[in-house]
């Protein structure tokens, strides 16, 4: 491997925010070339990783130099370096749709925005490779300020939503920290691997206990775990449109990686699933009523982003049940899920931000005839509902057979019927929104009349609709080999 | 004197930091005021900084400024000094926490623009009002 | 058995789907879309007769599309009973072809580009569920079939069409996912594999699963596949009656609902196999489970005035003949099981066709407004006695065929019962089909008619030849049942 490639990767998005903010001062053309090629690059880069890494295994990064366990190393696994893929890729695409509805939505200062959003990145991608737990947390609020930012940027209840955001932002940073502390505390060392060789003569104190109760709570809060998912709904909803289709599909699920990468890297699956089952059992069961209680929520709602951000809790209770099954088809379909369910939101965020940015408002009254304004982007949000609701041949049945086999393993049935109803409440919800874009809203309506102008999403969103459509069937259909070259390698054993 | 209040007493930076912890998890529950609770968040940020600080402290252990000739002969006993890297660890979580301050206020300055009040509930009220 | 990897059955499937792509870039050449969507039908058609040969001397068509998960396949396989659904579907997608053009032209009806490419995609859909080598496969165009007829039934976009089709989606698509969803992860975890075994006795579970398993797994399918209309999940074949007649008429008499029929029993024989089903019990239960639903909507059709309405009540109980036949689990009984998805298929899908051709003619829905029609319509009202006589059972037409082996299959498993219920619901049929047939011949003019004076014709030729041509199969398979054996007794290897 190039051994400077995978921090090459965080390089690109990281100097062209510097880049965007200082040349799109002078001129705002500057800020789509610049977003675009950077994240493009680190796209192309981080491919290149992914491949290295599935053929010659696990490659760690010293950053400059500094040997572990004083410096900071980046660990490149299979499982890091797909998600590293996942998040520059998804970035990519999300791009094409910001650029267009930014601009829009805020003129004059796109470069402020995009060079948070560039950070913002830059901060995920660090994330899901760092291999230490303090710069984890650095991370970590590097992402969640950025976020807070771009959210705020967002006009009414943008702003308040943000400000909630920020409180319960910072609880579970904070529980981060604690747990991070106590394993300090008992170890003397912030390297995961490092803590990880360290921490099996402690696993019966109740000092480990203490640490991985508040690392897992503080990523439950930033998972939007249900019922700690508040602060959620109205900041997704409320944020810029080209905010949401970057965050909502990476946050949530960067962090359920964060909460794999805990229980695997820095504890051990022996510690989290078996030295303490019945506290398994219960974890699956608040997953279970987390996917059951979102789905309900999101049956209620009467405006298709917010809806959205209900099965985005919901989908969280689908891969944190999937991980505590605790078995090896749970844990498949859980990290299997995290890539679908990031494809999946991304779709349907670009869908509704294309929706936005025609109609201006996401409110189900305001979507009678939009098939025939747009039936390109509501094909793809077919897609992506084929996909949610679990249907063959897109990508969402699979992880979804695979959690469901889990479930069945583990003897889990309250697990595998929670599924199997919020997939039926998916169906609904997609289907009443489609039923809605089909009608005309007036009742009884004469045969070809009620003709609407068409009115296609922005040439620049049209693209990125397209490849992400094509991206869930693509997965789906080639689910077998996807599955054996890539999931099953990136699955730590257990 | 008691075993529990012997604890007590030689872990107090301990049970602070747990008191500062509640009292600012109360604020951020309970104040309707936005500014209060930013405020008790900061609190709340504090407490964890005075728990790793803690961690690093040593009775009689000295700045961790080291002679090089004195280490360079191994004379230096780590009894002897603090541990400093929850410190470093600190100066890096105080930076993170002044800049979340700073993204709270700045956001907290658009909602006293937007609805003319930093009261939760006339906030709430306002935004009641405005959405149908 | 003697396996031929081909690319044939692909190839059936991708032509049908195919159709879509002229037919939408012919939307709004009306001539040229309804030529091409004929055209396409006949190569369909001519792909699917190609493999007869191959088929009746035993051999069975295989290919695989992708490798989906460890040990299951999207995989397809053209057996003798796959190959009889998919004959009787593909030849009477072409007579459809005609019978909507002349339909939709003369009711100018809206969206019909949407209504012809969506009808594609629907035999695909189904011609797809008649080749699947495995549940998975079978499941993957059983969920296609559901959503793409959806844009069909509520093609009129009337509010009473959307409620029909919300309801239609509901029933199809919430049943798979509760039902056949877990059981397809059930028969997985316990079993390995979800591929159909290659005979009807032995089926796929080895004989350490535990019994409760399968008879739950079994129950499971038997309600999952709402598109046999079991009672109680019958509800939405009604409702979905708003769609367009032919759209009844193809997707509510062949494609749909013996889809339906054709996945039970298809799982019944291959996934738990006559053994497995004899040794847990479960074959005689069924039969008189779906007993219920001969009697009581034959019963319910007789209070329909609604001629559509009538006709889905009979198809409910019909599709539930041949689930019965199967479940006898004796050689005749799942003969005339099997056979009956033929020439059920052929009788329905007359009467449907007569139905739409009186609509078109006449603009009449209801029964009791159509005394002496037959003396105007007399081609048509010809064609639905022949077919409503092979719904009775009656010689020499088709449904005399099912009969026969019905009652052979009662009296071999020697269930004195099921005899019973076939001779009452005989009764019942010719309840409710015989007097459509004589107040259109031989009662007077409805008195609105006599007031207005209007006198009433043949539908279009395009519509009145179709239905001529299906009931004359009706009534070829009556007298020549052998043809269609030859496929029946393939099944049994």
């Amino acid at each position: 491997m190039n051994h400077n490639l995978p921090i090459l990767v965080l390089t690109f998005p990281l100097l062209a925010a510097f880049a965007v903010n200082l040349l799109g001062k002078i001129s705002k053309k500057h800020v789509a070339p610049w977003t675009l090629a950077s994240l493009a690059m680190s796209s192309v880069a981080s491919f290149f990783v992914l491949v290295d890494v599935l053929e010659n295994g696990t490659f760690t990064y010293t950053v400059g130099g500094w040997l572990p366990p004083y410096g900071v190393q980046l660990v490149l696994d299979p499982l890091s370096a797909l998600m590293l893929v996942l998040v520059s890729w998804v970035a990519l695409i999300a791009t094409f749709s910001a650029l267009p509805s930014i601009k829009k939505e805020m003129p004059g200062r796109e470069h402020l925005f995009f060079s948070l959003y560039l950070i913002l990145i830059c901060g995920m991608m660090g994330l899901v490779i760092t291999g230490d737990a303090f710069n984890l947390y650095v991370l970590l609020e590097i992402t969640s300020i950025t976020t807070y930012g771009l959210i705020a940027m967002g006009r009414g209840r943008a702003p308040l939503s943000s400000f909630n955001y920020i409180v319960m932002g910072t609880v579970g940073a904070c529980f981060y920290l604690l747990g991070v502390g106590y394993l300090y505390l008992i170890t003397g060392t912030l390297n995961m691997a490092d803590i990880a060789r360290l921490l099996p003569p402690f696993y019966e104190s109740p000092t480990a206990a203490t640490a991985f109760c508040f690392l897992m709570v503080g990523l439950w809060i930033k998972m939007a775990f249900f019922p700690l998912h508040g602060w959620l709904p109205n900041a997704y909803t409320h944020a810029p449109a080209g905010a949401s289709v970057l965050i909502a599909p990476l946050m949530t699920k960067v962090t359920v990686y964060l909460m794999i990468r805990i229980i695997f890297s820095v504890f051990s699956p022996y510690y989290a699933f078996l030295a303490h089952s019945q506290i398994q059992t219960l974890i699956v069961w608040a997953a279970v009523i987390a996917i059951i209680s979102a789905s309900l929520i999101a049956l209620s709602q009467r405006n298709l982003v917010k809806m959205l951000t209900y099965v985005v809790i919901a989908e969280v209770g689908y891969m944190v049940g999937g991980v505590w099954l605790g078995n090896i088809h749970g844990l498949t379909g859980a990290i299997f899920h995290i890539v679908n369910d990031a494809l999946m939101t991304l779709c349907f965020f670009l869908v509704s931000s294309a929706i936005l940015y025609r109609l201006g408002s996401a409110r189900f009254e305001d979507l009678h005839q939009l098939f025939r304004k747009m039936p390109l982007t509501l094909g793809v949000l077919v897609v992506g509902a084929l996909s949610v609701v679990g249907v063959p041949p897109t990508c969402g049945f699979f992880s979804k057979w695979y959690l469901l086999l889990g479930g069945i393993e583990a003897g889990h049935y309250g697990f595998v019927a929670a599924l199997i109803f919020s997939s039926l409440v998916n169906a609904v919800l997609f289907f009443r929104v489609l039923e809605i874009a089909f009608s005309s809203g007036k009742g009884v309506e004469p045969h070809g009349a009620g003709i609407a102008g068409r009115a296609e999403a922005p040439p620049l969103m049209i693209p990125s609709l397209l490849i992400v459509a094509f991206v869930l069937l693509a997965i789906g259909i080639n689910a077998g080999s996807f599955l054996s070259h890539v999931i099953r390698v990136a699955v730590p054993s257990l | 004197m008691d075993g529990w209040l012997a604890d007590l007493v030689a872990k107090y930076n301990y049970w602070i930091y747990v008191v500062l912890m509640m009292i600012g998890f109360y604020a951020m529950i309970r104040k309707n005021n936005l500014v209060k609770k930013l405020i008790g968040m900061n609190i709340f940020q504090t407490a964890i900084i005075l728990f790793f600080i803690s961690t690093g402290a040593k009775k009689g252990g000295g700045i961790p400024i080291v002679d090089k000739e004195q280490a360079l002969a191994g004379a230096v006993q780590a009894a002897d000094i603090v541990n400093p890297l929850p410190h470093v660890l600190m100066l890096t979580a105080i930076v993170v926490s002044v800049s979340v301050t700073g993204v709270a206020l700045a956001t907290m300055l658009k909602i006293y623009k937007e609805y003319g009040s930093i009261d939760e509930d006339q906030i709430l009220e306002r935004v009641k009002s405005d959405e149908p | 058995m003697n396996v031929i990897d081909s690319l044939m059955p692909l190839m059936v499937i991708g032509a049908a789907l195919l159709c879509v792509v002229p037919i939408i870039l012919a939307g709004r050449k009306p001539v040229l879309r309804g030529g091409l969507t004929i055209s396409g039908a006949v190569v369909v058609f001519a792909l699917v007769a190609s493999m007869l040969p191959d088929v009746l001397d035993g051999r069975v068509f295989t290919a695989v599309i992708a490798p989906v998960l460890p040990g299951a396949y999207l995989k397809l396989r053209v057996d003798a009973m796959g190959f009889l659904f998919a004959m009787v579907a593909s030849f009477l997608w072409i007579l459809t072809a005609f019978y909507s053009i002349g339909y939709m032209g003369a009711l100018k009806e809206h969206a019909q580009t949407r209504f012809f490419a969506f009808f594609a995609v629907a035999i695909a859909a189904a011609l797809g569920v008649a080749f699947s080598a495995n549940l998975l496969t079978l499941y993957l165009f059983y969920e296609i079939l559901s959503l793409s007829t959806y844009p069909l039934v509520a093609h009129d976009q009337t509010p009473e069409a959307y409620a029909a089709g919300r309801k239609y989606l509901i029933y199809l698509l919430g049943t798979s996912v509760a039902f056949v969803l877990p059981a397809l992860v059930l028969i997985y975890t316990f079993t390995g594999t979800l591929d159909f075994a290659d005979n009807i006795r032995s089926g796929i579970f080895p004989a350490t699963t535990p019994p409760a398993l399968v008879v739950t797994v079994y129950i499971l399918c038997l309600f999952g596949f709402a598109k046999s209309a079991i009672m109680p999940l019958h509800g939405w074949l009604p409702s979905a009656m708003v769609a367009p007649t032919p759209v009844s008429a193809l997707l509510h008499a062949v494609a749909v609902v013996k889809v339906g029929v054709f996945s039970t029993t298809r799982v019944m024989l291959y996934l738990f196999g006559v053994e497995t089903m004899e040794a847990l019990n479960l074959g005689i239960p069924t039969a008189y489970f779906v007993s219920i639903t001969i009697i009581v909507a034959s019963l319910i059709a007789l209070t329909r005035d609604n001629l559509k309405a009538r006709l889905a009540y009979s198809t409910i109980s019909q599709l539930s003949y041949i689930i019965l036949g199967v479940a006898l689990l004796t050689p005749e009984g799942i003969s005339g099981g099997l056979i009956h998805i033929a020439n059920h298929a052929f009788s329905k899908i007359t009467l449907f066709f007569c139905a739409g051709a009186i609509y078109v003619a006449s603009h009449k829905k209801n029964i009791s407004e159509m005394g002496g029609l037959g003396r105007a319509m007399p081609f048509t009202f010809a064609a639905f006695g022949i077919a409503s006589l092979s719904m009775i059972g009656g010689p020499p037409v088709a449904g005399f065929v099912t009969k026969w082996y019905l009652f052979l299959g009662a009296m071999e498993a020697s269930q004195i019962g099921i005899m019973v219920v076939l001779v009452i619901s005989t009764l019942l049929n010719i309840g409710y089909f015989a007097p459509i047939v004589y107040r259109a011949f031989f009662a007077s003019h409805d008195a609105a008619d006599r007031l207005s004076g209007e006198k009433w014709h043949e539908a279009p030729l395009f519509m009145v030849i179709p239905l001529c041509c299906a009931a004359l199969v009706s009534v070829l398979i009556g007298i020549f049942p052998g043809f269609l054996m030859t496929f029946v007794r393939g099944v049994f290897g």
